[in-house]
Order: structure tokens, then sequence, then C-alpha cells
């Protein structure tokens, strides 16, 4: 009997990043977005900026569409609260701003300092005039991220993907 | 407290955009951007009313989508000390392109001349060649603001000039505070009328 293998939803992303035409791949180190970011890393298309900090990715996706580029920021939700004042740039120029968020503080967290920003997450990103998309199943992610990425782009919006917990899997330390 | 600062901010950021031709301008909130502004408005300039300490990557991303277009990011040390990690981003990004002119002060002047962290010592310029700046100085003379305008496009970035100026405080020279419109009318002078609406 074999076990259907799990979906490969980063390779998932990381197609519809390419088809969306993002040429600037801005991140924070991340442990559930490491497959996406090796992807990326790949991938001759793209440019690959890591960051100090997260708000860092926010004003680089600006400027790379004030260049006639696209960009992405993939971050981990203990990062949306440093972007806050930062995405005031996105709203008020009406940007283009994509997001691709790893959750945690939710489903089976072993850590509790990461419990009050993933909880925040999106209510913050809402606060801050960003449209909040969520995606849980495995085989909905790809779609989740071309819509979104459409959104963004096409609609000149602000948006975050939440990649939850559940799909990611919790970090539990050994214990 | 350091020396004596004597550059007249006026006059240096005249300087760094004299014939500016087809120079790419980002200008950090404040008196950089109402400096910027009185050496000549400009679609080519993208003034930040706002979102304080993003100006260096504002710019990366512009140098990195335009690699054969030269972008100078003018800002003030306030500014640039909230950005700080921004320096190690673009040193490991290595840009040929792309220029960060602080015009140093030593104070916060929009908000009540209080000392920043330059005035007791921190040394911006150091930072950027830590950061692995192509090339980062200190600038107390009108010869050298001469000389960083002529590298400025010559592909020789990422540079870094850290340029001690006189605390004053000159004319309010404002540009456009419709953020849409800025945007859309760099867009439109670099890319194209059709570019800029795709």
């Amino acid at each position: 009997m074999s076990a259907t293998p799990p979906h490969d939803w980063p390779a998932d992303i990381h197609a519809a990043l390419k088809a969306a035409q993002v040429k600037q791949v801005a991140y924070v180190p991340d442990a559930g977005h490491a497959r996406l970011i090796k992807l990326c890393a790949g991938d001759n298309t793209m440019r690959m900026v890591p960051l100090t900090t997260e708000e860092e990715g926010v004003a680089l996706a600006a400027g790379a569409w004030l260049g006639g580029e696209r960009a992405v920021l993939l971050m981990q939700s203990s990062g949306v609260g440093n972007c806050i004042n930062t995405l005031s740039l996105m709203a008020t120029c009406q940007f283009p701003f994509l997001t691709i968020v790893t959750m945690r503080g939710e489903f089976g967290e072993f850590n509790p300092w990461q419990v009050p920003m993933g909880t925040a997450t999106p209510g913050a990103l809402e606060l801050a005039q960003v449209v909040v998309h969520r995606a849980g199943e495995p085989t909905r992610v790809g779609d989740t991220v071309t819509g979104a990425a459409r959104l963004a782009f096409s609609s000149y919006a602000a948006v975050a993907v939440l990649l939850s917990q559940q799909l990611i899997g919790a970090k539990s330390f050994g214990k | 407290m350091s020396r004596a600062n004597t550059l007249d901010r006026r006059a240096v950021v005249a300087a760094l955009l004299a014939g500016r031709g087809d120079l790419l301008v980002v200008a950090g909130l404040g008196a950089s951007n109402w400096d910027a502004t009185a050496a000549g408005d400009s679609p080519l300039t993208f003034p930040l009313w706002g979102a304080m300490g993003s100006a260096a990557m504002v710019g990366l991303g512009l140098a990195l989508a335009q690699p054969k277009r030269h972008v100078l990011v003018l800002t003030g040390d306030g500014e640039m000390l909230m950005g700080l990690g921004s320096l190690a981003s673009i040193g490991v990004q290595h840009p040929a392109n792309l220029a960060l002119a602080v015009l140093d002060n030593e104070a916060y002047g929009e908000t009540g001349m209080q000392a920043t962290h330059t005035a007791n010592g921190v040394d911006l310029a150091a930072i950027a060649t830590g950061c692995g700046f192509e090339r980062s100085e200190t600038i107390r003379e009108m010869a050298q603001v001469e000389a960083l305008r002529a590298r400025l496009t010559q592909r020789q970035g990422p540079l870094f000039a850290q340029i001690k100026i006189a605390a004053d405080t000159p004319p309010l020279v404002m540009p456009p505070r419709d953020g849409a419109l800025l945007k859309h009318r760099f867009r439109a002078a670099l890319l194209g009328p059709d570019a800029a609406l795709a």
C-alpha cells in the first residue's frame, strides 16, 4: 500500500508567481517558505532579495513597480507587524503589493511568543488596507496565489495570502 | 559633537541634480524632499511624504528593475538611521547603478531639531563600508559633492555619501502630495504612457 504523496503546494506558488511575471522575490528566511525560497532561487527569471526586516520588502516592492517590475514579499506572520507603517506607502500611492505569509501562533503552536502576532495578523493587515486571503487546503494554494496576484497587479491592490499553520505543519521543537 | 558643518543643503542638492538628464531620484520624507523639489520638480523624482525609513529600499527596488538607469536616493540622517538594515540588504545586492546621498544635519529638522545619533558619533559612512558598499565617504566640501555628482552616472556603485550639512531650515518647497499621481507620473516618464497604464 502506498501513501498519496503530499501535494507540492510550494511548487504551485512558484508557478503562480512565475505566471504573474514576478521578478523580485524579497524574503526573510522562514521554515514554512524554505521550499518556495529554494524554487525561486533556482529560477533565473527571479531576483532573490534577502532582507534584514520585513518592511524593507514593502518599500522594495514600491520601487520595483516604479521601475516596471513586479515583486513579492515572503514572510512569517511575526513579520507582519514590522510592516504596518510602511504599508501606508502602498495604500496612499495605490502600489500593487503581494505578500505570502506563513502563519504561526495558531493551529498546534508550541511557542506562546508566536501567539499574539499570529492572532493579530489578519486584523492588522486589514487595518493597514491589505486584502487578506487565506489558504489552508494544499490543492487550493496555487489558485489562491494566482487570484491574489491578479488582484494585486491588475487592480493595484495590496493583497496578503495567509498560509495556515495547518497547511505548513506546526514547529514542535521536538516536544 | 562633531566639528562645524557648513555645507548648504540646497546648494548640495542643486549640485547633485544639476543637468540630471535621465537620473532617477527617490527623495526621503521631510527636508530632503523639499531640497529635491527646490532643485526643480521632476516626474523622475519620487518624493516620499511618509513611510519613514524606506527611501533606500525604494531606491533598491527601482535600481534592480532598471539596471540600465542610474538611481540616486536623497535622504536625511534621521530617515537613514531608521532603515540601517537596508544598507546591509543593498550591500548584498550590490547594484552598480545605485547611489545613496544622506544629507546629514545631525538633527531631526521636522520635529524640533532634536539631535540624531550622527550628532553623537554614529558614522553612517563607516556602516555603509561595513555593509559592502563599493565606495563610501563623508563629504564636507563642495568639491567632493561635485566629484560625487560625476560618479553618479559611472556605474561604480553602490555608492554611499554622508554629506555633512549646516543645520538650517530653508523655505519649504513642496512637490505634489497625491501619492497615486506621484507614482503614475514617475512610471509614465520612465516607462512611457502605455506601459505605465499596464
